[in-house]
């Protein structure tokens, strides 16, 4: 298997981040991670969307992805070209919904705290470290369930995979 | 060797194994799989895996109630769609756009016992503790993934103790509680842990308001919440049709280890709202009184229940809604609606000027009653988010039932009691 490493641009969040905000419940009528990343982030307007399409790295305080359990706020990230999530802190639905539909979210306060707006960002995931051009940071490796998840690309992927 | 808390019981028992500690991840064996409006997503992407076998159609249970009934002609198609699922593959526990709200409609009907471990496409599957259960939210892949192979992964969790005294104030509810604990915690000052209530206040609520509680924590991200089940519990699954020897209840142990014990005292409490836009952003009813609404909803599962709405319209009684405002009531479920219906409580709220829907989540999830730009709701439920009850140019308060129905009296956010004073005077 190839080393799991995502990146790109990173476009910078604060803290508690909800997923009405990510993807609002109004389309939530759909599954289709393009159709979903269209409405990405709208409660915040036009500028932060069009920030968050060129980014291939969303970066956060505490807390993100707090409030509903909708799959799809995941999706709408992904949809959107997003890489990874890198954040002080998850919201504990949204990381499982992460991992499950095969987005890299990982937890590194310092790594969060240090990038900004436009900076190019690198997640290894086997090595467990963030890279940022004001350093790089560790975190603690997924344990190795949920590290297959991501690796088959998601929770149906890999239950495919694993029954075969 | 110390005690256990309930959260590494409950994650023993649905695991089968013994001896767990927080941090550890196992495969558990829930005992209810819930999917509501959801439910469609579950069935797609069972059907892209190719799969027509499930591992117990009797776990599963399927709620129409976000969207209920259909508004557009998608909807229509995703109803239909589970229903015909529901029937072919014989799932016995499925409730039509009828029913009212998942969380409410199984907790009602018996489905939900103490000790056992329920997941549901719903972050407020943590209600699910107000009857000693251990519930949590996950996403809909892994609602269809345990359809098939019947367990899920779980981290077990820290856990908070949060002890309660004291006996509450006059206009003052166990919402006002919930609010106040979730602005002094955070809205993630509970993530990934369990929150386990106690003390002497706990233990005098009724499963409903319990509820309330329960569902609340999942605002500070707790990962499911508990009320140690007792004979409230027990009677009210006797007449949920549950015997009592069907379920057996998991207690913390002396001696258990707690990350943090919290301590509140009820009695020194005053009505608490939110302000936009997030759940943690609590003060004293006080202090925005006075601010001028368009509209007042009391619905969801956070406080849509009978006694909800009968504290509603005790305060409404013999008065009228502001002519400006609109008062929009969604009972919780079918059930209580009809109970509302016999009782005379509904016929008040009608009177008073109120707009009764049909049961289901209805507004809190954006479905009716929305707002346009720079209108404002006092809502009673569990979520203030810009944009989820329409504009995102909109604003939503939350509080109690009996502040919402006094808000909607005057016309601006108003302190129940100073209803109550307008009574006794």
């Amino acid at each position: 298997m190839s080393a799991m490493t995502a990146g790109g641009t990173a476009v910078v969040f604060g803290d508690n981040v909800n997923t009405d905000v990510i993807i609002p419940g109004r389309y939530l009528v759909s599954i289709d991670p393009a159709e979903l990343a269209e409405h990405a982030f709208e409660p915040l307007g036009a500028d932060v969307q069009r920030r968050v399409r060129s980014a291939g790295v969303v970066v956060a305080g505490r807390n993100f992805g707090c409030g509903s359990a909708r799959e799809q706020a995941a999706t709408a990230l992904t949809g959107a070209g997003i890489q990874a999530v890198v954040a002080a802190s998850f919201a504990r639905v949204f990381f499982r919904n992460a991992i499950n539909t095969g987005l890299v979210a990982v937890e590194c306060p310092p790594a969060a705290a240090a990038v900004h707006d436009g900076d190019e960002v690198t997640v290894d995931l086997d090595g467990g470290t963030v890279t940022t051009p004001a350093g790089t940071y560790q975190f603690p490796p997924y344990p190795e369930a949920l590290r297959q998840i991501l690796a088959d690309g998601g929770l149906i992927p890999h239950l495919m995979r694993s029954s075969r | 060797m110390s005690g256990k808390t309930f959260a590494q019981k409950a994650i023993e028992r649905a695991s089968g194994t013994r001896d767990l500690v927080p941090g550890q991840i196992v495969d558990v064996y829930p005992d209810l799989y819930m999917s509501h409006t959801a439910s469609w997503r579950c069935i797609k992407t069972l059907e892209g895996m190719g799969v027509t076998e499930l591992y117990d159609p009797d776990r599963i249970a399927m709620v129409m109630d976000h969207i209920a009934p259909a508004v557009t002609t998608k909807n229509a198609a995703d109803h239909k769609l589970c229903r015909e699922f529901a029937q072919r593959m014989g799932i016995r526990h499925f409730w039509d756009v009828n029913a009212g709200i998942a969380h409410v409609v199984l907790m009602e009907s018996g489905l939900i016992r103490p000790g056992e471990l329920v997941i549901g496409t719903d972050s407020h599957s943590t209600i699910y503790g107000a009857l000693g259960a251990f519930g949590t939210g996950v996403g809909f892949s892994e609602i269809t993934a345990t359809w098939v192979t019947g367990k899920l992964w779980l981290k077990v969790p820290d856990s908070v103790r949060i002890e309660i005294g004291g006996a509450l104030p006059p206009g003052t509810y166990p919402k006002d509680i919930m609010l106040r604990l979730i602005g002094d915690l955070g809205a993630d000052g509970l993530t990934y842990c369990s929150a386990e209530f106690g003390g002497s206040y706990p233990g005098s609520m009724s499963v409903s308001e319990r509820m309330t509680f329960c569902n609340l924590a999942m605002e500070m991200g707790a990962k499911n919440a508990y009320v140690e089940p007792d004979e409230i519990t027990r009677r009210y699954l006797d007449e949920a049709g549950q015997p009592r020897d069907r379920y057996q209840e998991l207690l913390p142990d002396e001696g258990a280890e707690y990350r943090e014990v919290i301590s509140l005292d009820a009695s020194a409490l005053a009505p608490q709202v939110s302000v936009p836009h997030s759940v943690d952003n609590v003060v004293p009813v006080d202090e925005v009184a006075g601010t001028r609404l368009d509209q007042v909803f009391i619905g969801s599962c956070a406080n849509a229940k009978y006694d909800d709405l009968e504290i509603a319209a005790q305060v409404l009684a013999g008065r009228k809604v502001a002519g400006h405002v609109r008062l929009i009531v969604t009972p919780a479920s079918a059930a209580v609606m009809s109970r509302a219906a016999a009782s005379g409580v509904l016929g008040t709220l009608i009177e008073a000027g109120a707009l009764i829907t049909n049961p289901g989540c209805g507004a809190c999830a954006g479905n009716g009653g929305v707002m346009t730009d720079g209108e404002r709701t006092l809502s009673t439920a569990n979520r203030n988010f810009p944009g989820r009850m329409g504009s995102y140019e909109s604003e939503i308060f939350l509080g109690s039932p009996a502040t919402a129905a006094a808000s909607a009296v005057r016309g601006v956010i108003t302190n129940p009691t100073d209803l109550m004073t307008e009574v006794s005077s």
